[in-house]
């Protein structure tokens, strides 16, 4: 089966702020999502997985590498071709308040991709807003209102309306529920898994919440600093980590049967600053168990299974 | 056993007046706190949990705020008639305080040595000397290593996480009875958040604080605290030992909570959730304020607001409470 989307070697510099040097905020990341499927993309403040969403949406410019949809290098394409195949790929951002136009009325948000992209005539866009507004769960009387009407896990369903209507392949969700309440969490996590089986999406799903990405994803990528330092189905990457990062993240959540209290394997300090990236692997000065060679040599990845992970002794520990 | 109790917060009710009249945010909320223990208040975003603590503390402003009912009593002394005057003797120095964001509540132009010397100079009366010795040993008790250098640097030279342990530092050096910490590591990621909730916890075995845990994270009540009071529509509907009301929840959204969390649910299942949403303060109706998202309503329950009843163990305010 070909991938639905495929970075290669992707890349992402920007100047650092002295003038001088550069921030390697992405650095030659490959992946590959299949048809159907979900990818997590997890990992701490600064490791680059917003940065990797945009660029492969190219939302943002990549410094280096390609990014393939369905084999066609999106890098090559025209500006206006761009925009014609953006329609496959739609995002949903974490901050309903700040993604959603205030002047703009909810069946005018919605219908604004469908205007841009000429779909239809007026009155088949009206119809397709109000069979989105059903389908995400609002209320009819909803598409004449404004977002600050809304609560924030309302807005999201308006969001999420707005990134379907162009029944794009692929939504990219960039820490979709971070911004919610646990309660309405879990409706908009309902609701983004029935859409995808009923409109056949595949997602990327970006979140720093692992319990969360474990409940939805198929697939796993664990960034950091960024790189990715661990890749592979769900199970085994957050279920038996085999790299010293992911085995700290998956013990940081605290536990929330109150009789299985943990002792959490801590790290010491905090990431180092994308600027100034340590030597070998970057993540030796927090590593539990780095030794000598990881301070000079930066590790490759080293497949187990259908996962891979990038440390001298995955799976060793 | 109550007369032990180190802060026992009695029918607290608070209102803020605004533009369409005064709207009631918290009502009738009781819970108790013994010394060297730890409580958690926990409840989605509007359930008046942080109100709560602020009022504790009094920090909230008056007018628009206002103590409609209650007593807060600590050590015995009433803080919802203090003065002011009386609070800023005892904030900072009895009562230590952490809030969610580290960066808006240090002083972006001092030192950091400086504020967190700054409890000691005005409730111990020390010198800036003296107190600076202080500074170092806290320093290390937070886990801040080069503390002379760090004494030095200012807010924004430091990472959310070691801007944390400075709050905290502030907060704990005049060894507090009790540390009211508001979403101490939601801010913070989850490597960091770990790092502080690890640290907490030693302290308040170290030092013997009472700990009053203000958060929207079950996972840390579980983690951290004996007993838990859950919020609702600024009502208190579960409290009860951490444990009980855990495993044995009572009121409805005590367990749509619980099981609405993606950490209880199996890979691939839909996630029980609750539907609707928390009724905005003004709109929270006479009977119970969870009735339209209740899947065990009765027709009583939409009449009149259920108090507290003994459930089991812990204690839930529900007329028709999970079994």
């Amino acid at each position: 089966m070909t991938a639905l989307l495929e970075a290669r070697g992707l890349s992402k510099f920007f100047p650092a702020r002295d003038g001088k040097g550069l921030v390697r905020a992405v650095n030659d990341v490959s992946l590959s999502l299949a048809p159907g499927e979900t990818l997590g993309i997890v990992g701490e403040s600064g490791c680059g997985k917003s940065t990797l969403a945009r660029m492969l949406m190219r939302l943002i410019e990549p410094s280096e590498g390609k990014v393939l949809l369905e084999g066609e290098d999106l890098l090559s394409l025209a500006k206006g071709a761009m925009r014609q195949r953006r329609r496959d790929i739609q995002i949903v951002f974490q901050d309903p308040y700040a993604s959603l136009d205030p002047r703009m009325s909810i069946a005018q948000i919605i219908a604004e991709p469908l205007d841009i992209h000429g779909i239809g005539t007026k009155a088949e866009r009206a119809a397709k807003v109000k069979d989105l507004i059903d389908l995400v769960g609002l209320d009819p009387s909803a598409a004449s209102r404004y977002p600050h009407e809304f609560s924030g896990g309302q807005r999201q369903r308006i969001g999420i309306a707005r990134a379907i209507a162009l029944e794009p392949k692929l939504v990219v969700l960039d820490e979709p529920v971070s911004a919610l309440d646990v309660s309405i969490q879990s409706q908009i996590l309902n609701l983004l898994d029935d859409l995808k089986s009923r409109l056949r999406l595949s997602y990327i799903f970006i979140s720093h919440d692992l319990s969360v990405v474990q409940h939805v994803s198929d697939r796993v990528a664990v960034m950091y600093l960024g790189r990715i330092v661990e890749e592979g189905p769900a199970e085994a990457v957050l279920g038996a980590p085999r790299h010293p990062y992911t085995q700290a993240l998956m013990s940081a959540i605290p536990e929330i049967d109150p009789t299985r209290r943990k002792s959490h394997q801590l790290l010491p300090g905090d990431p180092p600053n994308p600027e100034n990236i340590p030597s070998g692997c970057p993540f030796h000065p927090r590593c539990p168990i780095a030794q000598d060679i990881c301070r000079t040599e930066p590790p490759a990845f080293r497949t187990a299974g259908a996962s891979r992970a990038r440390c001298h002794f995955a799976g060793e520990t | 056993m109550s007369d032990h109790a180190l802060l026992r917060v009695e029918g607290l009710t608070v209102g803020f007046n605004t533009e369409q009249g005064p709207v009631r945010v918290t009502e009738d909320v009781s819970f108790e706190l013994k010394a060297g223990h730890t409580l958690g208040l926990v409840g989605e975003s509007g359930c008046g949990k942080s109100v709560t603590a602020q009022t504790i503390m009094r920090l909230l402003p008056s007018p628009p705020s206002r103590i409609d009912a209650g007593r807060i009593l600590f050590e015995g002394k009433d803080l919802a008639t203090a003065s002011q005057r009386e609070m800023q003797k005892i904030r900072g120095d009895r009562i230590g305080m952490v809030f969610q964001e580290p960066m808006t509540s240090l002083n972006p132009t001092l030192r950091i040595g400086e504020q967190i010397a700054e409890p000691l100079m005005l409730h111990r009366g020390m010198t800036r000397a003296k107190a600076d010795e202080e500074v170092v040993k806290v320093l290390k008790q937070v886990g801040i290593g080069n503390a002379e250098r760090r004494l030095l640097q200012y807010p924004h030279e430091l990472s959310g996480g070691l801007r944390q342990r400075v709050m905290i530092a502030i907060a704990i050096i005049c060894k507090p009875q009790l540390l009211i910490a508001d979403e101490p590591t939601t801010a913070l990621d989850v490597t960091i958040q770990a790092q502080i909730m690890e640290l907490l916890k030693a302290l308040q075995k170290e030092l013997g604080l009472a700990v009053l845990l203000i958060t929207h994270d079950l996972g840390m009540v579980a983690e951290m605290c004996e007993t838990i009071a859950v919020m609702y529509a600024g009502r208190i509907v579960e409290t009860g030992r951490t444990a009980d009301v855990f495993a044995r929840p009572h009121h409805p959204y005590t367990h749509g909570l619980l099981n609405s969390s993606p950490r209880r649910a199996k890979k691939g299942e839909r996630l029980p959730s609750i539907p609707g949403l928390v009724p905005p303060p003004g709109a929270r109706g006479t009977g119970c304020s969870f009735a339209a998202r209740c899947p065990n309503v009765l027709e009583r329950c939409r009449a009149e607001a259920p108090p507290l009843i003994p459930q089991g163990n812990d204690a839930a305010a529900c007329w028709n409470p999970m079994p």
